[in-house]
């Protein structure tokens, strides 16, 4: 059996400017992370390998330069890490990318049997959270989304049971194998890599898998197969404050002032 | 005197053979601890060896040392009037007058006397403050200062003192000695013998002090390789095996595959290292220099190293056939011998080795525990997750884009350095450079570079972190990604000089950047405004009135492992119109903010804050103005002041202060 979990990588966040111009994001010299859930679904997959054994692979669909992301999972600890990239992938929307993921996962089922794949429960720069399900759907897999912890696994009755954290209240879920699994940062705590390991990744491969491999309808996939797409992207503008009162000389006035603008915006109340 | 002979010689073959085998069995398990080279430069090592061993110089530093010194140079001199002792109980009639010219050996005589008496009123001081003043530095978790094996040693020597003056005390007065007039003390004790009935008294005394001293002599010496008092053999070639380079700069790691790295088991570690476990004296000193131990944390240094011995002998026999250790090294405290808790604490202020007398090295050690844990196990603190990971990810302890590295020079031009234009780097490191109060500290920097004329740039966005906590929490393979990272880029940039005003990159850049072959000339900001304080260059007006009492805190990174000391002082006292005033600890002996080793980026769960403890300190002398000359040391005592509710004292770095001169001179 093995577990699959796929991972994005993304730009880290808190680098990313947005050129006020083209309104695109500025994507010179700024690093890419493994984005952060992804990195809890991944974690959660290398527990059940340690703990059952089982196979755990690493997919995600990206730019060649995506195999650094890769490569930390490796280094993490999966068996195998592969890359669906190809030029005609790019630009690809939700539906779109599910359907690749779906497909190779499809393929990697037929050579030993995929019981659950973890995917983060969304990620910080689509934030669509549809990606998950959409390879659920397509796969014809129970999906388990926002789950922050597998209560029980029965692997002999394929049978498993997980925690959703919802607003405001928990759910206890019981489902067939297999799924698809989304999880939520409370999950787990990444595992920071040992330098044997480490030094094990550096020698192992990372597969790229293109459309050849797949064989997939050129329609289905990238732009073409994707009937949504990003039409501008913009940071909100924030306009400069003003400074009220005088707070230098007379600090009580100024805190009175603050504080009567904030009742009249009922932001605070006045009874306490 | 026949009748004695045979026994004695019985008894001292009986006595040498477990005295050899007891050295020989402890001492011959250094063979097990890795290769190491403590070989080189000689010269230099017995020069350490004159000072610190036969001078005693570290153990004189502490006040109670001097009693040390009289029993440690009467134990070499005695050892003279043993040797003959033992000699003649083999071969009576033997003396070292025979080979002595007589006033030589009439001045040898009088010394043994009067050294015996000594030797006694130290014994009757060091039971006195055990006894008495108890010490806290004498009391561990496996040690007491009044534990047995100190009084038996404390009583072993007593006898063997009292044994031989009153051997000698009634020989002269049965007439029997004819240097007596070379005994003062003993012809004092004979003085109130010689009363006392020859044949039923003062013969059969002679014989029982004779056989007294004899017996308690040979049950010392067996008992010695098995006591603390091993350090008599070991202890003055520790001092000679001693580091000569800088202990803080931890060795470098080697990534070879299919290795193992850091200390795992007793074996990982080097034949020195076993070896200072054999040479600890118990004296505690390290444990009460140690800011983690008086805070009433797990880790200490004494156990540390008294646990390195206690494994090491406990594995004996299985690491002699080649075979792994059976109890653990490090790990639950109900199951290792040490408890991996503990290793958490060291903020590697390195006040434990300057505090040793016989030159234990306690700091180096847990690192290289550390060093397992991390790279072998993946095992710390769950604060340490996020902080390597914003190493790793974004080059600085916080996070932080590496774009806002310059956000501190908002107010100022921040120039780029420039190869061959620019004179210094001004390495801004990340607190200077993320840290909203420190990012001050950059600037009042900036200021003073630019009112002494000094060209100056930085690296920008483009400078990394140093990697000094990475590097102490024994993450040495993303140190040695950093710093060969950094090294690259500083040759590439072409540095020839850098200045920074934080202890932890000057001693990086200085001291463990040597190891990846960088060869540039480092300063603290301390010595550059010294320098430019004393050309002339900088002429700072005394605001001394605006900082009143002005004390400085040492910081362990530019004191005692950088020997830099005089330099703020003197810049304080250049600014302040004063010299500043010095707390209870300081210099050497001054102690940790707290925030070392890695220690900034984990929460204190136990004990009481390092923080806190030295701030207290502070506060006992009533400052106005607290100073110091590192951000981290900045951090801990603004925290440790509002903790104390004590806000009226300020805390300046001395680039702060001297800066407060310059804009006042400006306006």
């Amino acid at each position: 059996m093995q577990v699959i979990s796929c991972i994005k990588q993304v730009p880290d966040t808190t680098q990313v400017q947005i050129d006020p111009v083209t309104n695109t994001l500025i994507r010179d010299n700024i690093p890419f992370i493994i984005n952060p859930y992804d990195g809890h679904a991944l974690e959660e997959s290398l527990r059940l390998k340690d703990r059952y054994r089982f196979k755990a692979v690493a997919l995600s669909m990206g730019p060649p330069n995506a195999e650094a992301t890769l490569r930390k999972a490796l280094c993490q600890g999966v068996d195998e890490a592969i890359l669906l990239s190809d030029r005609a992938f790019g630009g690809a929307d939700t539906l779109a990318t599910s359907n690749v993921l779906a497909t190779a996962i499809r393929r990697l089922h037929k050579q030993e049997e995929v019981a659950i794949v973890f995917c983060g429960k969304q990620t910080i720069d689509g934030d669509t959270a549809q990606v998950g399900p959409g390879v659920a759907v397509r796969l014809g897999f129970t999906q388990l989304t926002l789950v922050d912890r597998i209560e029980e696994l029965d692997i002999t009755r394929h049978r498993i049971r997980v925690r959703r954290k919802l607003e405001g209240r928990y759910e206890i879920v019981e489902a067939h194998l297999p799924v698809m699994i989304t999880v939520v940062r409370e999950l787990n705590r990444p595992r920071y890599p040992t330098v044997p390991m480490r030094m094990a990744a550096a020698g192992s491969k990372v597969q790229v898998w293109d459309n050849s491999v797949l064989g997939l309808d050129p329609g289905s996939i990238g732009l073409k197969g994707s009937p949504t797409w990003v039409s501008r992207i913009f940071s909100p503008q924030r306009e400069k404050g003003k400074i009220l009162g005088n707070g230098l000389e007379e600090p009580r006035g100024a805190a009175k002032q603050l504080i009567e603008k904030l009742v009249a915006k009922d932001i605070i109340g006045t009874r306490y | 005197m026949n009748t004695i002979q045979i026994p004695f010689a019985l008894l001292l073959t009986f006595a040498l053979a477990i005295f050899t085998w007891l050295a020989w069995s402890r001492l011959t398990l250094l063979s097990i601890g890795r290769a190491e080279n403590r070989f080189d430069r000689p010269l230099k090592r017995l020069k350490a060896v004159l000072l610190d061993a036969i001078g005693q110089r570290r153990v004189i530093s502490r006040p109670f040392g001097f009693n040390h010194l009289v029993i440690f140079w009467s134990f070499l001199l005695l050892g003279l009037a043993n040797g003959e002792f033992i000699v003649q109980g083999l071969f009576p009639g033997f003396s070292l007058g025979e080979f002595l010219p007589s006033q030589m050996h009439h001045a040898l005589l009088a010394c043994f006397d009067v050294v015996s008496l000594l030797v006694l009123l130290a014994v009757a001081t060091a039971t006195f403050r055990r006894t008495l003043i108890r010490p806290s530095c004498l009391e561990g978790d496996y040690v007491s200062g009044r534990s047995s094996d100190a009084f038996l040693i404390l009583g072993a020597i007593a006898v063997l003192m009292l044994a031989y003056l009153g051997l000698h005390a009634s020989e002269i007065a049965l007439g029997r000695e004819s240097s007596a007039g070379w005994m003062p003390v003993s012809n004092a004790l004979a003085g109130l013998l010689s009363t006392l009935p020859r044949t039923s008294f003062l013969e059969p005394l002679a014989s029982i002090c004779w056989w007294l001293h004899a017996l308690v002599l040979l049950a010392f010496l067996c008992y010695l390789p098995a006591s603390k008092h091993m350090h008599v053999l070991t202890a003055i070639p520790n001092c000679f095996f001693r580091t000569l380079g800088r202990a803080n700069t931890q060795k470098k790691g080697e990534f070879t595959p299919g290795a193992s790295y850091g200390v795992a088991a007793v074996n990982d570690f080097s034949w020195k290292d076993l070896l200072d476990s054999f040479a600890c004296t118990e004296c505690g000193r390290c444990q009460e220099a140690c800011p983690a131990r008086v805070t009433g944390k797990s880790l200490n240094p004494r156990q540390v190293i008294h646990a390195i011995k206690c494994n090491l002998m406990a594995n004996a026999d299985s690491l002699r056939l080649g075979g792994r250790p059976e109890l653990p090294l490090v790990g639950d405290p109900a199951e290792a011998t040490l408890d991996e808790k503990a290793i958490w604490g060291c903020t590697t202020c390195g006040a434990c080795m300057a505090a040793c007398p016989v030159c234990i090295e306690q700091m180096p050690k847990i690192v290289e525990l550390r060093r397992h844990l991390v790279q072998m196990k993946s095992s710390f603190p769950e604060e340490l997750l996020g902080f390597f990971e914003n190493v790793e990810n974004r080059a600085n302890p916080w996070g932080i884009a590496p774009g806002e590295r310059t956000k501190w020079a908002a107010n100022m031009e921040a120039r780029p350095y420039l190869q061959g234009e620019t004179e210094y780097l001004f390495y801004v490191g990340c607190a200077g450079a993320f840290d909203s109060r420190n990012k001050q500290v950059t600037s009042a920097v900036a200021r003073i570079l630019d009112a002494a004329g000094v060209s100056w740039g930085v690296l920008g966005r483009e400078e990394k972190c140093c990697g000094d906590s990475v590097r102490r929490l024994g993450n040495e393979y993303l140190f040695d990604q950093l710093a060969r990272e950094n090294v690259a880029l500083l040759r590439e940039r072409g540095v020839r000089k850098i200045v920074t005003h934080c202890p932890h990159c000057f001693s990086v850049l200085k001291n463990d950047y040597r190891q990846f072959g960088l060869e540039v000339e480092v300063i603290h900001h301390s010595e550059l405004i010294r320098d430019l304080i004393a050309q002339g260059r900088l002429q700072p007006e005394n605001i001394g009135d605006r900082t009143g009492a002005t004390f400085f805190h040492d910081s362990c990174y530019l004191g005692r492992h950088n020997d830099v000391y005089e330099a703020p002082r003197q810049v304080l006292a250049a600014a302040t119109g004063s010299v500043p005033m010095e707390m209870a600890r300081n210099l050497q002996n001054s102690f940790c903010c707290g925030a070392g080793g890695g220690r900034m980026w984990l929460e204190e769960h136990e004990g009481e804050r390092i923080n806190r403890e030295r701030v207290t300190e502070a506060l006992s002398s009533k400052p106005d103005t607290i100073c110091v000359s590192c951000p981290y040391c900045l951090t801990m005592f603004e925290d440790g002041l509002k903790d104390k509710e004590a806000t009226d004292v300020k805390v300046y770095d001395i680039a702060e202060v001297v800066a407060l001169g310059i804009r006042s001179a400006v306006q």
